[in-house]
């Protein structure tokens, strides 16, 4: 059918071409022999090599790696239970306005949130003495903050679509409710919390804005090295980390796109 | 109206002198300012297969839930096998639950849904092994023990879940709609295999369901619940022949209708006069009725027998046919009396004919026993 119209394959083409070409050129430079990024001279993998040798870089990756996956763990702990909270009292008063108030993060602008963020770190640690400074442990806070938003939406539109006589069959069964969360509810909703995992830590992997608020002397994270190393000139084994980056993306994008596929060929069968 | 149970089950529950399994005392359920559930007390024995039977939204589910300790009354208390159960959570009641939707936990095969209860009461491996065995053999899916509830059909998920609730060996068994979401076909067949695993097993069953006809062919008594108070408890039978409000004469199978008032009674015999009917009406009537009473009098349509002109007899009324309604085993006919009220009867279709002995515009006269009606007072 699409042979028929030249105009729509062209248009198609310049779509793909719009969103991917920089993306390219920057996985082909990465490969390139020259120290000028425009300039092409012959293929080479020695911005690898040094990338490898580049302490301060490899350091900040460390810590990034650390703090997203250290934050999507607690944020999904966080994201779940106040998403259960949120789908169980739906008869409690005032349950609109919370459920608005626990997604708030997720529309406020990052620069007004790592503001606040700080000047609260700085109130906090005059006024109890923590946290001593700005480090990991502010980083790691802030980003929960957020994370926690984007959780607990995932969590809560999974739990509002589960029938909730499942869990009344578990306690009429006699299960006590800590063991139906284990043993049902938990089981269920778990694909929910890798999704939720998985964005919790993207979302602190990706974060500058906020981080560069409420980080200190000595805790610099990827995306902070990245910027200021660009802000000096484009070094070509920024190209070489973006090219690792975008491998490892690719591949998890890739095993969540077959798992889903799976899930949706069990969801055919069982319709 | 067919009914599976045997004469010999047809006993009256309501003079049981037996200590009742459950005894419902004057609960009542509010949401809000909506009484889902007004002031019902109710009685329900051992061995019972019991049926909640109302429109939607008539508070039957709202009675089984409390039952299954799901809410909790407003008011009022619920006894189980003699013990107070009014404020004791699901997993400590000796009942089990088959929900409309089945709700059978999508993560686990059919055997370990099953084994689900057991496994809460801890008992040794082995016991359980047996115990879900003998509950696939119960409900005859014993091939599909390993298989995951997304690839059973309708039917074969149900019997899942009636399994799943019956391997405790519960005192009670409640069941939501439990034939709901089956096909006609398919629904006929479970009403008769529910009803033989009931008497096979003894349990108490209690159902909620909307349709009539379920509730007449598997129940041994009937709550006929509208409004979120009991119109009538009885069998299916007496619930039939001799409803006791207009409301469940009119629930419960078709019925005529005609207003009018007492004109006096005599050795259990009432004379009514109604405008509606445009003549009198003597019905057979045990309890008194005084003279000048508002009375309603009831006639199931296959009671009426028709003859085909015009006669001038007590209990006889004559109209012109003037709907047919073909169903292959009987017909429905709507007759319009002299007054203009809509009267309906049924025929069997005795003899195969091509054309029936009775027409369109034909004139009629509809009669019936005095002892084949009833009278309503409420």
């Amino acid at each position: 059918m699409l042979k028929r119209y030249p105009l729509l394959i062209a248009l198609l083409v310049l779509g793909y071409a719009f969103l991917y070409l920089p993306i390219i050129s920057l996985v082909v430079y990465s490969f390139n022999e020259s120290r000028l990024v425009t300039v092409w001279g012959g293929f080479s993998t020695k911005w690898y090599v040094e990338l490898f040798q580049n302490g301060p870089l490899l350091r900040a990756a460390g810590l990034s790696i650390k703090i997203a996956a250290i934050n999507a763990t607690i944020a999904v702990v966080l994201g779940t239970l106040s998403a259960l909270a949120l789908v169980r009292f739906r008869r409690s008063r005032g349950h609109a306005s919370l459920g608005v108030m626990s997604a708030a993060p997720l529309v406020m602008p990052e620069v007004i949130v790592g503001l606040s963020l700080l000047l609260l770190f700085v109130a906090m640690e005059d006024l109890l003495g923590w946290p001593k400074g700005r480090g990991q442990i502010t980083i790691l806070i802030a980003h929960i903050t957020f994370s926690m938003a984007y959780v607990t939406v995932i969590v809560q539109s999974r739990l509002s679509h589960m029938d909730k006589s499942i869990e009344e069959a578990a306690l009429d069964l006699g299960a006590r409710p800590i063991k139906v969360f284990f043993t049902i509810t938990l089981p269920m909703i778990l694909p929910a919390l890798g999704a939720g995992w998985l964005l919790a830590f993207t979302l602190s992997m990706d974060d500058l804005v906020i981080a560069s608020f409420v980080s200190g002397p000595g805790s610099t994270t990827l995306p902070m090295v990245v910027y200021s190393s660009v802000r000096l000139g484009v070094n070509p084994q920024i190209n070489a980390l973006a090219t690792i980056i975008i491998a490892v993306v690719a591949l998890a994008v890739l095993i969540a796109a077959i798992s889903m596929y799976r899930q949706e060929l069990k969801n055919q069968r069982k319709a | 109206m067919n009914q599976i149970h045997s004469a010999t089950q047809e006993q009256s529950w309501a003079t049981s002198e037996e200590e009742p399994i459950v005894r419902i005392e004057n609960v009542t359920k509010t949401f809000g300012s909506t009484y889902a559930v007004d002031d019902i007390s109710l009685n329900i024995h051992r061995g019972e297969f019991f049926s909640l039977l109302g429109a939607s939204g008539c508070g039957k589910t709202t009675l089984l839930r409390m039952l299954g300790g799901f809410e909790t009354p407003t008011s009022g208390r619920i006894y189980i096998d003699g013990q107070d159960v009014t404020h004791v959570p699901p997993y400590l009641r000796p009942i089990n639950m088959m929900f409309q939707s089945y709700a059978l936990f999508p993560h686990m095969t059919v055997a370990q849904n099953i084994a689900y209860g057991l496994k809460q009461e801890r008992m040794p491996d082995v016991v359980i092994r047996e115990r879900v065995a003998e509950m696939l053999a119960l409900v005859q899916i014993e091939k599909l023990a390993t298989r995951k509830p997304h690839q059973l059909s309708g039917g074969q998920r149900q019997r899942v879940a009636l399994a799943r609730a019956l391997a405790k060996h519960p005192k009670i068994l409640l069941l939501d709609e439990p034939l709901g979401a089956l096909d006609k076909k398919l629904r006929e067949r479970t009403q008769f295999e529910l009803v033989n695993i009931q008497e096979r097993l003894g349990i108490t069953f209690i159902t909620v369901t909307h349709d009539q006809e379920e509730a007449m062919t598997m129940s041994s008594r009937i709550a006929l619940i509208n409004e979120g108070r009991i119109e009538q408890v009885d069998s299916p039978r007496r619930i039939y022949e001799f409803p006791a409000t207009r409301y469940a004469a009119n629930f419960i199978g078709t019925v005529n209708l005609f207003n009018g008032y007492v004109v006096s009674h005599e050795n259990d015999m009432v004379l009514i006069h109604s405008d509606e009917a445009g003549a009198d009406i003597l019905v057979h009537h045990s309890q008194l009725l005084t003279p000048d009473m508002e009375v309603t009098v009831a006639i199931r349509p296959e009671k009426i027998t028709v003859r085909d002109h015009f006669i001038d007899e007590p209990n006889s009324l004559n109209g012109i046919i003037k709907e047919i309604a073909y169903l292959g085993d009987v017909s429905i006919y709507h007759v319009e009396l002299v007054t203009g009220k809509r009267v309906l009867f049924t025929q069997p279709n005795v003899l195969a004919l091509a054309e029936q002995p009775l027409t369109w515009e034909q004139e009629v006269s509809l009669t019936w026993s005095a002892y084949s009606c009833g009278v309503l007072t409420q």
